[in-house]
């Protein structure tokens, strides 16, 4: 292990002992509740940068893989009653299968053809769960939460340690790919695909695997929502502001580091929750897209892009 | 020529290639065979199928028909990918860098995936191998530059370089001097011999007359995907196909 892992699972470590202190310390649910909403897009942000940044493959598709995690929780809640720990990893199953179906199927496209491809999917799969009647259909269904495990004394302050917990797991997966040999196929892929398999890059494999990497974290981190709002219904569940959101968060926090993602849906997870409470949440919307167009006016490498003109943190400090 | 039965010494041997795109032929029955170490020059005039050609070498393109043989192995279904990591390396006509990395990085490319190295072993022994490749290019000192600030001639050593870099047996070089100026263009040869000293083949396709005359052992013009000469280059050069293909009657 060398000083950059040691320091990065230090960070961890102590991240996480902080989360289960403010889970024992704090006593009101609320702020529990609003930052489970920014671990969440933590995790997504991180895990769509993976294809969305790394590959260039701009997948319009996350509420698809969100809502799917949401799903595959609620089909094992409502056959099995499987606990949470059972929904969140066979949510990473389904997502890194689907991941893999829609690499598949778009093995040729890029650009703008492989981001209308995703918006179609996440169309036709929100169309299916609107007529499975077994999970609700259009009308949604309702939850029961199980009684709470110890040490938590609440299910929502449980929730946002596993939050926290993928957290961590998304974000040391993407650092390893940015730190292996595979990040570099992925960059290399990225600006010339062509050049790249000359080169030796297994092109169609590096991207098959990115899809089916981001496609499981993003449904795990998906799948904890159906528990955590105790509902699900379809047009939340595949809602198109998931895709946007996490679009303008890893843009907005730069997609060239691990950081710029979690920068970037703290940045705007925190804007949006203080806009909910003191205005309204449809703000939300407004705010981010003004954001976007001032971040890719101003900074079209976003919050990473700016750190790295204004300090010696160069490209080739990957840690 | 006989291209069915395998000579001593043979790494490359396209048997009877056919391309077409739609209804027209862009290769047509080509059947050639590259020696171990040689110096191949390929010629013909614009169109006359040697970019195809090379993407069928390469993998970028399938043929309709016919097989490439690389070392005695049938890598005609094969991507690029694949045959990079058998030992078939290209340069392209327009410079294909990776934009968003410095040209060490761009080697280190070559190097993590093609050059068949252990995946164990660290990472500053690779980037020792790459350095020295850079030092023979005559790039060391650009090692950490963005590509975005290399002239044109440093571009396409950069190209030769990463392609060096997958530590190939065939190296194809698709017009690396193509707008250089006279120096750069002898500085670009000077490199392509010294390569090819060592156990590697180099298929150079140019149009710049003196550069092919003074590099190869042997020559090959296309015209409309066919073959009209091949041989050693005053021979090539003194066909009377050959002039009328370049020159026009």
């Amino acid at each position: 292990m060398n000083r950059n892992n040691i320091a990065f699972w230090s960070g961890a470590v102590v991240f996480l002992a902080a989360v289960l202190v403010m889970t024992r310390t704090i006593g009101n649910e609320y702020p529990f509740f609003a930052g489970y909403v920014i671990l969440q897009f933590v995790v997504l942000s991180v895990a769509w940068s993976i294809l969305g940044g790394y590959a260039g493959y701009v997948n319009f598709g996350t509420n698809a893989f969100f809502g799917v995690g949401v799903y595959t929780a609620v089909l094992l809640v409502e056959e099995f009653g499987a606990p949470l720990g059972v929904q969140i990893a066979v949510a990473a199953l389904v997502g890194s299968l689907l991941g893999l179906g829609v690499g598949l199927l778009t093995m040729r496209m890029r650009g703008i053809f492989f981001s209308i491809a995703t918006i179609a999917l996440a169309i036709i799969i929100e169309t299916s769960v609107t007529n499975w009647r077994f999970v609700g259909g259009a009308a949604g269904i309702q939850l029961q939460r199980p009684a709470v495990m110890p040490p938590f004394d609440s299910y929502v302050k449980m929730l946002f340690f596993v939050q926290a917990l993928l957290v961590v797991i998304a974000v040391a997966t993407t650092r390893a790919i940015q730190n292996s040999r595979i990040g570099r196929g992925l960059q290399a892929l990225r600006d010339d695909e062509l050049a790249a398999e000359c080169t030796g890059v297994p092109t169609l494999r590096l991207k098959l695997l990115a899809c089916a990497i981001s496609g499981a974290l993003i449904s795990a981190g998906g799948a904890p929502a159906a528990m955590y709002l105790q509902y699900a219904d379809p047009s939340s569940a595949f809602n198109l502001n998931y895709s946007i959101s996490v679009l303008a968060m890893s843009l907005i926090g730069g997609t060239a580091h691990w950081v710029g993602p979690v920068l970037g849906a703290i940045l705007l997870g925190v804007t949006q929750q203080l806009l909910a409470v003191t205005i309204s949440s449809e703000v939300n919307v407004l705010v981010l897209g003004i954001m976007l167009v001032v971040f890719v006016v101003a900074a079209p490498k976003g919050i990473i892009g700016l750190l790295r003109r204004w300090s010696p943190l160069r490209a080739k400090d990957r840690s | 020529m006989t291209p069915s039965i395998a000579s001593e010494g043979s790494l490359l041997r396209i048997d009877a290639l056919t391309k077409s795109f739609g209804g027209f032929v862009a290769l047509d029955n080509i059947s050639v065979e590259v020696r171990k170490g040689e110096r191949f020059g390929l010629i013909g005039p614009n169109g006359s199928g040697k970019t195809t050609l090379v993407n069928c070498i390469s993998g970028v393109l399938r043929p309709n028909k016919g097989v490439v043989l690389f070392r005695d192995e049938d890598i005609t279904p094969l991507p690029p990918n694949q045959r990079a990591r058998r030992g078939i390396a290209r340069s392209f006509q327009i410079p294909r860098p990776f934009k968003s990395m410095t040209v060490m990085e761009n080697l280190m490319v070559a190097l993590d995936f093609a050059a068949g190295h252990n995946v164990l072993e660290p990472a500053s022994h690779r980037r020792g191998t790459a350095m020295s490749i850079l030092t023979r290019m005559g790039l060391a000192s650009k090692a950490d530059e963005a590509t975005a600030t290399l002239t044109q001639v440093e571009l396409r050593k950069m190209e030769l370089a990463r392609a060096m870099a997958t530590g190939p047996k065939l190296l194809v070089s698709d017009e690396a001097m193509a707008g250089l100026s006279t120096s750069e263009v002898d500085e670009v040869l000077d490199l392509l011999m010294s390569l090819a000293g060592e156990d590697i083949a180099i298929i150079m396709i140019e149009h710049i007359m003196q550069a092919v005359m003074r590099f190869s052992d042997r020559v090959m013009c296309l015209d409309a995907g066919k073959i009209i000469a091949i041989g050693s280059p005053t021979e090539v050069m003194a066909n009377l196909r050959v002039q009328e293909a370049y020159l026009g009657t």
